[in-house]
């Protein structure tokens, strides 16, 4: 370095302040209150539900192998089929993709990108992760006790009358949406109030945004699906004829009510994608993102303009021509932020000096994956096709591209580029890449032939189909195996780089938001004293120290210290 | 850096408080002045306000659909209602809020005593609300008027005993015994609350824990309150009672003769209803078959004739002229068809109003929660002129559960 600069890095956290092991012991993980371990452990719980799920999900795609059904036979074989897919829809919505990036990405990192020291309400926190677990342990009972055959989304009048643990589902989904309530709303305080001096709202980094805007849903369509579920249950116990048919009451405005929530619902599941992938394509392009202010405008946007266009699920329930119409054009006007996201990180791509490093791997397969998903939504959205395609594989092959082929690729890639900041390790890059590679891959492999599928006719959620659609279907499981040894593939490189990875410098990846000012692991109290707050994607002054293998801002030396000690005698008597 | 600095001072403990000495015991310590921690929380209460105004909306906008698909029976339940106890309860409430804003006030200027006795009323208000209500609610259960699963009221018989709900409407023995002695279950936990209290009181007089003591005397009249309210609510019930029991099936008894054609104006459109709903899905069925009927003469077009069959199913079912083998009787058309301007359609309004009567009662029981632990607070001293967060925001709250029965009131009870 030269004499002129000084350089900055904060080094390795000591045991006593390393967050991860300043006290032990299972209570003080229990009963923590720090945010970073609260995410952790949310990481944990989402992880193993996303296990669950995806197996349920290999169960299902092993079952398709035959016309006839493959993997669960006898009698109850259909009924089997249809639990299964219940299961896997409910578990991975409501357990896994809602709570992934915000809860367990943002708790780690929504303070940490403030230099707060902990979220506004950190018991109100602690509680949500409670909640979390017991709507988790509501759904493994229904899972235990009589099934769930309704599918993911209880459509009234079957859910009414089906003779399967619906109240237990219902139940956790209803305690499961207090607890993403209550971290929206911790998240909507701590971003208004604990933001530091001179961090204005246009120089948050985008992370924060996306989860601003998810927060703002969170937090104003959750409780509608909670009075839905609650008067769901209210329904099968004491018939109070809302939903019921039988008892005069209307099963569209159950689909109503649903959507209303679960359309915004989606964009909990993919603003927080967004985030995360605005800031990985900046810091592994090394390049400022291009159009800061419309990525975050578009964030809001979306977040308004997604509580406008729930009856696109609706247009085969019998709502009028009239209504079906005024959906499908609204529906239209949502694509348009997202297409705008989309064209800003290409822009920021463009003559960056990218490095093909695994979470930016996972980028680049989110914007190819998301952008198919998106489009294709467009069908749907289109009032001619939708007759066609609704309920058909086509619209399973939809939505998997945009939840799974974005909100779990931008989730891992998430996962990959914070992970040294969790827990202080690296992990091997190439066996990163490879495994991002085989997701890839099986990814595409899955699903893509479910849009061919679907368009020939093939309805979703049967469990035998006609044999012309065997090759489409097998080569559809093939890929899901191939994507289930993608995933496996790359926990394992997380878990070996725990064991034996190299220890993590501060700032491994150039970033300029305010977690890599911090240590890996970030300290208990995360910053002793509110950080210097800067442009969070300006690079210019982060330098690659090639001795060390890590990143070091550097700033040009200021002689911010007088030279010489004031005199003893004050200024003025 | 961080790192750094507290690396240098290695014996300096970095506990909670260690680097915070100017932290007073009530701000946290993630927060640096006391008017940051009192905004975060004002904007936690609102935001959470506006999750549950959005909770009572879908509530709202079911009411609003059904009471415009069939206003007759909103008009002809609602008489059931007693106006009088619910504008008694509007009246507490209104009360109750008064309190809670001045508990608020004495919180900032620091007046302890106030403070208890303004938190105490509020919960006597609020306890003399669920009072009031458990009359409201094991009267009508009494009388059967109950969700469409299990109405039962029959205006010759209003008040039945609980071996007729067994006979004739084939409830089980426990089911008509709850229902013809709800109040006793529904007081019996106050009572036991109350009884608890009152031991409690005893105990730490005698003993002579002062703090126990000044806790548990106010939650002694609160707990009274209740049984105030219920005291209250009989009377209005019993005392005009005869009056309105009688105007109501009075009233009642009207709309009961429009099913049987003997009122002229409703007896003109309940007909010209059902007839509407048989027409429509009668001419589509029609229409669809001549095409189906044609594909389906090839005999290798099973998937049609396949829709045929359904459709021909469907048809009978919904004129209910078989009863599809294996299928229970209680068949949903063909049932509701039978019963219209009867028991399914009232229940409907009694469904929609205990779902949103019951869920605001559960937030009075929740505010009631909170308001105890104010309560113990407050008597601890806990508050003042610089940390009075708490006490506004359940304020705040209170007001709102306060609010949406300022709507409930003249919606269910009053418009007609
Ligand atoms: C980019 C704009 C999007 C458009 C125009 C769009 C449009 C649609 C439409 C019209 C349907 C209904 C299809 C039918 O049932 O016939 C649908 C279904 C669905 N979409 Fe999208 N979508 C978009 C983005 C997303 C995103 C970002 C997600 C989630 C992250 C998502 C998740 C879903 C899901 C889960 C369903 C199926 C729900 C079910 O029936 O089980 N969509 N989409
Ligand atoms: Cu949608």
């Amino acid at each position: 370095m030269s004499t002129s600069t000084i350089s900055r890095d904060p080094g390795y956290p000591t045991d006593r302040e390393n967050y991860l092991t300043n006290s032990s012991g299972i209570l003080s993980w229990m009963f923590t209150l720090d945010h970073k371990r609260i995410g952790l452990m949310y990481l944990i719980g989402v992880m193993t539900a996303f296990a669950v799920g995806g197996l349920l999900a290999l169960g299902i795609r092993l079952h398709l192998l035959d016309p006839e059904g493959w993997m669960f036979t006898g009698a109850e074989a259909n009924n089997i089929y249809n639990q299964v897919f219940t299961l896997h829809g409910a578990i991975m919505v409501f357990l896994f993709i809602i709570p992934s990036v915000p809860a367990a990405l943002g708790n780690f990192l929504v303070p940490v990108m403030l230099g707060a020291k902990d979220v506004a309400f950190p018991r109100l926190n602690l509680s949500s992760f409670y909640l979390w677990c017991f709507g988790a342990i509501f759904f493994v009972s229904a899972l235990f006790s009589s099934g769930l055959d309704t599918g993911w989304t209880f459509y009234t009048p079957y859910s009414t009358t089906t003779d399967t643990s619906v109240i237990l589902a219902t139940l956790g989904a209803f305690i499961l949406g207090f607890s993403s309530i209550f971290t929206g709303l911790n998240f909507i305080v701590t971003i208004n109030t604990m933001r530091p001096p001179g961090m204005t709202w246009f120089k948050m980094p985008l992370f924060l945004w996306a989860t601003y805007a998810t927060s703002i849903i969170q937090v104003l369509a959750t409780p509608v699906l909670g009075i839905t579920l609650l008067l769901l249950i209210a329904e099968r116990t004491m018939h109070v004829g809302i939903f019921d048919p039988e008892f005069n009451g209307d099963p569209v405005t159950y689909q109503h009510f649903f959507w209303f929530y679960s359309h915004p619902a989606v964009y909990i599941m993919i603003l927080p994608a967004f985030g995360i992938i605005s800031e990985l394509i900046s810091v592994h392009s090394h390049k400022h993102i291009f159009g800061y202010r419309f990525i975050a405008y578009s964030s809001i946007a979306i977040a308004l303009l997604g509580f406008l266009v729930w009856g696109h699920h609706m247009f085969t329930s019998g709502m009028s021509s009239l209504t079906t119409i005024i959906f499908s054009a609204l529906t239209f006007t949502v694509s348009v932020p997202s297409a705008i996201k989309v064209f800003n990180w290409l822009a920021t791509m463009y003559k960056g000096s990218i490095s093909l490093t695994t979470p930016m791997c996972y980028a680049i397969s989110f914007i190819f994956l998301f952008t198919i998903g998106g489009l294709t939504g467009l069908f749907l959205g289109t009032l001619a096709t939708d007759l066609h395609l609704h309920d058909t594989y086509f619209v399973v092959a939809h939505f998997h591209y945009v939840m799974v082929g974005g909100t779990l690729i931008a989730f891992l890639g998430g996962v990959f580029h914070w992970w040294p900041k969790m827990v202080g390790k690296m992990y091997n890059e190439s066996h990163g890449r490879i495994a991002s590679l085989l997701v890839f891959l099986g990814f595409n492999g899955t699903f893509l032939p479910q849009f061919v599928l679907g368009s020939r006719g093939m309805p979703r959620r049967y469990a035998t189909y006609d044999p012309e659609f065997a090759f489409l279907h097998q080569m559809s499981t093939y890929g899901a195996l191939l994507l289930g040894c993608g995933l496996l593939y790359a926990f394992i490189v997380l878990m070996l780089s725990l064991a034996k990875g190299r220890r993590a410098p501060a700032n491994p990846w150039g970033g300029a938001t305010l977690e890599w000012a911090c240590t890996s692991p970030p300290p208990y109290y995360n910053f002793e004293r509110p950080p210097v707050v800067g442009d969070p994607y300006d690079f210019h002054n982060i330098e690659w120290d090639a001795k060390e293998e890590k990143y070091i801002s550097t700033e040009p030396e200021r002689k911010l210290v007088p030279e010489e000690t004031p005199g003893q005698v004050p200024a003025h008597h | 850096m961080a790192t750094i600095d507290s690396l240098s001072s290695e014996s300096e403990t970095h506990d909670e408080h260690g680097h915070d000495h100017d932290h007073p015991a009530w701000l946290a310590h993630h927060f640096d002045t006391p008017e940051q921690q009192f905004d975060s929380g004002k904007l936690g209460i609102w935001l959470f306000l506006v999750t549950e105004v959005l909770f009572f909306s879908g509530m709202f906008c079911a009411y609003a659909m059904f009471r415009m698909l069939r206003p007759e029976v909103f008009e002809g339940c609602s008489q059931f209602l007693n106006t009088k106890l619910g504008a008694i309860n509007t009246g507490v409430l209104l009360f109750s809020s008064l309190t809670m804003a001045w508990a608020v006030r004495c919180a900032q200027t620091e007046e302890y005593k106030k403070l208890v006795v303004m938190i105490a009323s509020t919960l006597s208000c609020a306890m003399v609300f669920l009072g009031v209500k458990s009359i409201e609610y094991s009267h009508k259960w009494g009388m059967g008027l109950l969700p469409p699963g299990s109405y039962f009221y029959d205006e010759a018989n209003p008040h039945p005993t609980a071996q007729q709900i067994v006979d004739q409407h084939g409830f089980s023995e426990s089911a008509a015994y709850f229902l013809t002695h709800s109040l006793y279950f529904l007081c019996a936990p106050f009572l036991i609350l109350l009884i608890g209290v009152a031991i409690w009181a005893v105990y730490s007089k005698v003993t002579d824990k002062q703090f126990q003591y000044a806790c548990a005397k106010p939650l002694l009249v609160v707990c009274l309150s209740f049984f105030g309210g219920v005291g209250l609510g009989m009377i209005l019930e019993s005392g005009g009672g005869e009056h309105a029991v009688a105007h109501v099936d009075g009233e009642h008894a009207g709309d009961h003769g429009d099913a049987d054609h003997a009122h002229a104006d409703h007896s003109h459109d309940a007909p010209a209803e059902v007839a509407a709903t048989h027409a429509v899905p009668a001419f589509d069925i029609e229409s669809d078959d001549a095409a189906i009927e044609l594909l389906a003469e090839s005999e290798l077009n099973t998937g049609a004739r396949a829709m045929l069959e359904a459709k021909q199913a469907q048809a009978e079912m919904a004129t209910g002229q078989i009863v599809a083998a294996g299928v229970e009787a209680d068949l949903g058309i063909h049932r509701i068809e039978q019963d219209v301007q009867t028991k399914r359609q009232a229940g409907v309004f009694f469904g929609i109003y205990y779902c949103m009567t019951g869920v605001h009662a559960i937030h009075i029981l929740g505010g009631i929660g909170v308001l105890v632990w104010l309560l113990i607070r407050s008597i601890r001293q806990d508050f003042n002129r610089q940390y009075f967060g708490p006490v506004d925001y359940v304020g705040l709250y209170w007001h709102l559960v306060d609010l949406i029965w300022i709507y409930l009131f003249p919606l269910l009870y009053l418009i007609r």
